[in-house]
This record gives structure tokens, C-alpha cells and sequence, in this order.
């Protein structure tokens, strides 16, 4: 990250061109298989010689727990949501991502601040405060989208992990029951996603191609961003 | 993007009073506040209680990062404004839109003062709050550093805590000392506020009743033409009986 930079108010006590690993982010509704091609990536990257680490939304040590209990018991208002998604994020950011960053490594991030961007677009009309919120992240050095039409989603979901209260945007109350809702409220994420592809720049990939397909077009884009970027030496478990 | 936020400057369109207080810990403002409560509902108002970093949700998270040591300034600062925002939307805006008084104690500019002092960025920490209301009336008690310090040792709550000594920011080794330091760069930050916010000061070296008269006089002013809601009154007693609600009054 030789120019990093923060979306907003940054993080005053950071050094931002201490920064010298990279930060890719991979960033899709659910049930894209984002986390599939994550693993593979390491992997690739991590055969070449690079450290890599991977964060993951709502895995921080300090949130996960809090927000599964909210989602729990459904009781949390737009704003709470938000900022509880937040402060995961941060969490991990200072704890995780820019310590890796620092040491130069590779950060493959499962999904990145528009998740929280589009989520909170689609539940209010103020799509400032959201934006301000995150000013604090730094704006990564590639982002990934995997797109899907919400047809093949709703299939895919209902084959696999089959669909959820909160992926199906229930407290919005936009459908009459899960499947309709599901679809409605995928719908207004990916449209949001979409408008964010072209306002952020996002390389778009389409996720209805073989995996195979997909992890080449993806290998495509993260070649040039790791030009003049050497491996870590000795660093990740590929690089020995 | 970057355009400042009103909803901070405009006042709330709700039919209840927002009444807040403010100041470094050891400046006597609960005290305050609890007398002004009593005061409240002898006079026959419905009253509601709030405070800082209570809601159930963070609290927990908030005590357990504290407890590991793990927050940043950036995680503490967001972890306040989660619980901010619970309460709001659980605790203030109800009995707002039912027409009662609320009483917080401390409010979005303890952030304001607090975290900015531990290194956010003050503009960063305003726009987080840009979704709060604000308050009818906000008192900010004024208090020297070492008052405050020669209150908290006397006091019952015996050694400063860790956080609230900021001991996080490596200040100095010593617990009083750090306290000294980071609360007295807290009251200039304050002292910002309140020129920005126009909070309200009070001499809290004062005595206790004297602060509390001048504060009952304040209050008295602000809630002339303002009408709480007779409600059930006289059958209040059996309604909540009926649904077995417990009785905060």
C-alpha cells in the first residue's frame, strides 16, 4: 500500500505509509463462495512465497459473540447494528489486518466495509452516516466482487446453507414469508453492490462461472497489484 | 461526502424533555442529577434515568474488552456509540415521544471530550453521533482536576479504574498521576465543547445544595409551558396492576 489512504477521517494515530503489505478484498452477497476462493488464493499465494493472513467478517475476538447474541434476539435498531459491524471491524483492523500490514503480508479480507455499506444503505435513506462511520478503513488496493443474479442465488442458497432470518432481511418485513423476502432484499444488495462497483472502482468477476473460471480471473487481477511486492521471507507456510 | 451534519444543532420535534449532565468523574454531576430526579417526580412529573454505557447488549463486550485490555481507541470509541444508539432508540426516544422528561447521565459529548483526548479524530468521533438528538438542556460541571481527585480518594470507590485513569495511553506508571493527566486533558476538551454545544456550566465547587438550587431554577424555566400528560391519572395505580408491569415511580 505505497499511497494508502483512509475513505474518511482516519485513524489519527496510524501511520498510513508504514503500510507496506496489500490488502485485497473480496466482497459478494451471500453464498457467492467467497470463502472457497479466499482459501484457494492463499494457497496460490502462499505456494509463491507470500505471507498471507485472512480476515473475515464478524470474527473478531471482542464482537463475535456480542453479535450473535443481538441477532439473537432481533432487538437491535439500524444504528446498533451498524456500529456493532463496526467496531468488528475495527477490531480486527487494529488487532489483525494493519499489523500484517505493517510486516508486509498479503491481507485477503472476506468481505470489506461495503458489506456494512450496502446493509445499512438498503435500511435508510441517510447514506452518509454509514460512510462517515468507516472513514476510518483504509481503501484497499484491490477489490473483488463476485456478482450474481439473485435467481441462481436464491438456488444456490436453498441448496446449501438454506436461507436465514438475517440474510433474508427479515426485520425490513419485505416480503409475506422467508423466500420472497429473500429475494427482495438480495435484490436491493446487489443494486447497491452494482452502484458501488462503478463508484469504488470494484473488479467485477461473474460468480456463476466454473470456480475454475473464476479463481483465474481473480489470479488475473491480484498478479499486477503484487508487482514490486516481494514475498515475505520465510514467512507463511508455503514460503519454506 | 463530507458536508457537516444539523441533526446535532436542531432541536427534537418530541413532546418529552431531554435533560443531561456532564463532567469529569469526581465532579459531583450524579449527585446532581439524582437530586434533580427527586425533585422532578415530588413535583409530579414522569421522569426516565439513563446512563452511559449501560445497555445490555454492550455492556458485557465493553467489560470483557476492558478486562483483556484489547480496546483501541477506535474500538472503545464505537463501542460507546453502539450502546449510545441502543439506548437511544430503547431508553430515550420512547419516553421523548410519550411526553416524559428524560435524564441522561452524560451524553454524546463525554465522547466528545473522552475519546478525542485518546486519539480519534475529533471530527471523525462528531460525525459517529450525527444520528443522536439534542438534548433541551445540557449542565456541564466545571470542577478542578485536583477537587476531583481529593473527592474520588475520599470517596467509596476506593482506587481509580484502569480505563478511567487512562492508563491505557501510558501516561505515567502511577495510577493518580495518570488519572491527573488524562482527566485534565479531558476538562480541555470540555471547555471546547462547551463554547461549540453551548452546554451549560456550573461551578461545581460549590456546595451541594447551592448548585442543586441554581440547577432546580434552570430547570423550572425551561419546563414552563411544558404540559406532561395527565394520562390515567388518579386510576394509574390499577391500569398498571392489571398487566402486572413493574412500577418505576
Amino acid at each position: 500500500m505505497v499511497d494508502a489512504r483512509f475513505f474518511g477521517d482516519g485513524l489519527t494515530y496510524i501511520n498510513p505509509s508504514e503500510l507496506k503489505g496489500k490488502l485485497i478484498a473480496v466482497e459478494g452477497t451471500d453464498g457467492v463462495g467467497r470463502s472457497t476462493h479466499i482459501e484457494l488464493l492463499q494457497e496460490w499465494l502462499e505456494v509463491q512465497g507470500y505471507g498471507v493472513i485472512t480476515t473475515g467478517w464478524t470474527r473478531s475476538n471482542l464482537m463475535s459473540k456480542t453479535i450473535e447474541m443481538a441477532k439473537a434476539g432481533n432487538i437491535v435498531d439500524r444504528w446498533s447494528l451498524s456500529l456493532l459491524y463496526a467496531t468488528d471491524f475495527a477490531d480486527r483492523l487494529e488487532h489483525q489486518v494493519i499489523p500484517a500490514l505493517r510486516s508486509g503480508f498479503v491481507v485477503l479480507a472476506d468481505r470489506y466495509i461495503y458489506t456494512a455499506l450496502a446493509r445499512d444503505f438498503v435500511r435508510s435513506a441517510d447514506r452518509t452516516w454509514i460512510r462517515d462511520v468507516f472513514g476510518f478503513a483504509p481503501i484497499p488496493d484491490l477489490v473483488c466482487y463476485l456478482r450474481i443474479d439473485v435467481e441462481t442465488l436464491a438456488l444456490r442458497v436453498i441448496e446449501t446453507t438454506g436461507m436465514n432470518y438475517w440474510e433474508s432481511g427479515m426485520d425490513l418485513r419485505l416480503g409475506t414469508d422467508l423466500y420472497d423476502s429473500f429475494k427482495k432484499y438480495q435484490s436491493l444488495l446487489i443494486e447497491e453492490f452494482d452502484k458501488m462497483a462503478i463508484e469504488f472502482g470494484f473488479n467485477v468477476v461473474d460468480a456463476r462461472k466454473s470456480p475454475e473460471d473464476i479463481q483465474n480471473e481473480l489470479k488475473g487481477y491480484i498478479l499486477p497489484v503484487l508487482q514490486n511486492h516481494k514475498p515475505v521471507v520465510g514467512a507463511g507456510r508455503g514460503g519454506t | 461526502m463530507n458536508e457537516p451534519h444539523a441533526i446535532t444543532t436542531a432541536s427534537h420535534p418530541y413532546p418529552g424533555k431531554l435533560i443531561i449532565v456532564e463532567g469529569i468523574d469526581g465532579s459531583g454531576k450524579s449527585t446532581q442529577l439524582q437530586l434533580l430526579h427527586k425533585w422532578l417526580e415530588s413535583k409530579g412529573y414522569k421522569v426516565f434515568f439513563t446512563e452511559w454505557n449501560s445497555s445490555e447488549l454492550v455492556k458485557e463486550t465493553t467489560k470483557r474488552g476492558k478486562k483483556s485490555k484489547s480496546l483501541t481507541p477506535t474500538t472503545f470509541s464505537l463501542l460507546h456509540a453502539t450502546d449510545f444508539a441502543s439506548r437511544l432508540y430503547h431508553h430515550i426516544l420512547p419516553p421523548l415521544k410519550a411526553g416524559m422528561i428524560v435524564l441522561a447521565d452524560r451524553y454524546m459529548y463525554t465522547a466528545f471530550a473522552r475519546d478525542v483526548v485518546r486519539g480519534v479524530s475529533a471530527e471523525w468521533v462528531r460525525k459517529l453521533y450525527a444520528f443522536a438528538i439534542k438534548p433541551d438542556m445540557a449542565f456541564y460541571f466545571k470542577v478542578p482536576i485536583e477537587v476531583a481527585i481529593s473527592r474520588l480518594l475520599r470517596g467509596t470507590r476506593g482506587q481509580f479504574k484502569y480505563y478511567e485513569a487512562g492508563m491505557d495511553m501510558n501516561l505515567s506508571p502511577d495510577l493518580t498521576q495518570s488519572f491527573q493527566i488524562f482527566q485534565s486533558r479531558i476538562l480541555t476538551e470540555y471547555d471546547k465543547i462547551v463554547d461549540e454545544f453551548g452546554l451549560l456550566t456550573m461551578d461545581a465547587t460549590q456546595d451541594i445544595e447551592t448548585q442543586q438550587e441554581l440547577m432546580r431554577t434552570l430547570v423550572s424555566d425551561t419546563l414552563r409551558g411544558y404540559k406532561p400528560k395527565r394520562g390515567t391519572y388518579g386510576r394509574r395505580t390499577l391500569f398498571w396492576r392489571r398487566f402486572d408491569v413493574h412500577k418505576s415511580e
